[in-house]
């Protein structure tokens, strides 16, 4: 099978502006994922008990399920209670909400890497927990978590062809259609794997490297 | 329709599906134990030109989506005159993207078992075939089985995606029941509770009662 360079520059501009919405998807899921894993990991260090475990087993549950399924279920099940939601809309909400419960397991990972003497003083020191929280606990539970925090942006946007499912137009609704049309699926699927290839090595470097900067400023 | 006559109706259908979820699952399993530790001792290679190959495909694999990467082996390698039924093209999809990651973690085990070791096997003049296989691999495996356990659970929701090219498996099953019923809660929600169940309450405690089993074998617990 012989590679089609014509019409690979013919598509190119439609592949360049769908990765666009890529990269849209997946820092528009990597937003909500950001805030919702704040609130679920914070959610999980209250002192009431059935909230804790409630919000336990609900990242468990979101975590140990196919993303794909959830997808499905985002945005199938809101037109039965007539909600009907756009793809962009319960896509978003399905990507946001799965990786939210993975990035409240690396947020808990730093926070619980922060020594229990530093709890201590905030409190000998009579600091309230907002403060405490904002002046000394996150500063440092930060810097672990940069690493685990890239490595799911980096998982997101790998992640972002499944809602190509529910007709989100991203990279890999447009091969499929472009395959589709012309019955030749070699150059669409390859160049739909060389553009990710081409940001997610770099994003991941510059990741690690981001991360080295911080540690360094935070003196660690 | 309650729930119940739902369950009676479509449940079957449901459990078959679940059954090639499961044998997908098995054998993507396996797949990527075998790639895991072939590029995982590459990556550790002496010989430049196979170390080389190794982080190629772990970048390659670990850089691109499991999706585009199935599709890419089901739809365009019979162009190069390798087709795989989708049953097989499925599990190989998945297992060689999650060996991808595997072979990191069997790099870093094996890293990870302290320098004592390595040099006391010399000293006892162990061939490096000898000391990988005797010494070396066995504290390894003990130390990377955690984290294997999370990418067991990353390989299961994983072979969801062979659904996409109709492999019948619970995914699959779970969207054609929603195209013919619109039951869409019942259907998604139960294949999303037969995922859960088979990961929280048996894959899981497995891999936790294996992590121990192996650490008490090599005196560790």
């Amino acid at each position: 099978m012989q590679w089609r360079w014509e019409w690979t520059w013919e598509l190119l501009p439609r592949f360049l502006d769908a990765t666009g919405k890529t990269l849209m998807a997946a820092g528009g899921g990597y937003a909500i994922a950001v805030v919702l894993g704040l609130v679920l990991v914070l959610a999980q260090r209250t002192p009431f008990r059935p909230l804790t475990v409630v919000v336990r087993e609900l990242v468990e549950f979101i975590r140990s399920t196919p993303l794909l399924l959830q997808v499905f279920f985002v945005f199938y099940v809101g037109p039965q209670f007539g909600i009907n939601l756009s793809p962009w809309t319960s896509g978003l909400i399905a990507i946001g909400l799965h990786y939210g419960a993975y990035l409240s397991e690396v947020y808990r990972g730093g926070i619980e890497s922060v020594p229990k003497g530093q709890w201590e003083a905030a409190t000998a020191i009579n600091m309230s927990t907002v403060q405490t929280y904002r002046r000394l606990i996150i500063p440092q539970a930060l810097p672990p978590a940069i690493s685990g925090m890239g490595n799911y942006l980096v998982g997101i946007f790998k992640d972002t062809p499944m809602l190509s499912v529910i007709g989100v137009a991203e990279l890999m609704h447009t091969a499929n259609a472009v395959g589709a049309q012309s019955y030749r699926y070699l150059e669409p699927y390859t160049m739909v794997g060389i553009l990710f290839l081409a940001i997610s090595l770099p994003t991941a470097f510059f990741i690690t490297r981001f991360e080295q900067w911080v540690r360094r400023k935070m003196g660690m | 329709m309650s729930y119940l006559e739902f369950l009676q109706a479509h449940g079957p259908r449901m459990l078959d599906g679940a059954l090639i979820t499961l044998v997908q699952f098995v054998l993507a399993t396996v797949v990527s134990v075998g790639i895991a530790l072939a590029f995982g001792l590459m990556r550790l290679s002496p010989n430049r030109a196979v170390k080389g190959f190794a982080t190629v495909y772990v970048e390659i694999f670990r850089g691109t989506s499991l999706l585009v990467q199935l599709f890419w082996i089901f739809f365009v390698l019979p162009l190069f005159g390798i087709t795989m039924d989708k049953f097989t093209a499925g599990f190989i999809a998945v297992g060689l993207n999650m060996g991808a990651y595997g072979a990191e973690l069997v790099r870093g085990a094996i890293l990870a078992v302290p320098k004592g070791q390595w040099e006391a096997a010399k000293a006892i003049n162990m061939t490096p075939a000898q000391r990988m296989r005797r010494i070396i691999l066995p504290q390894a495996f003990v130390i990377m089985l955690p984290p294997w356990g999370n990418l067991v659970i990353e390989i299961l929701k994983g072979t969801a995606l062979v659904a996409l090219i109709s492999v019948t498996d619970l995914m699959f099953q779970a969207r054609q029941i929603n195209i013919s019923t619109f039951l869409s809660v019942q259907t998604f929600g139960t294949a999303l509770i037969l995922y859960y169940v088979f990961a929280r309450f048996c894959v899981t405690p497995f891999m936790r009662s294996f992590e121990r089993k192996m650490a008490f074998k090599i005196g560790r617990a």
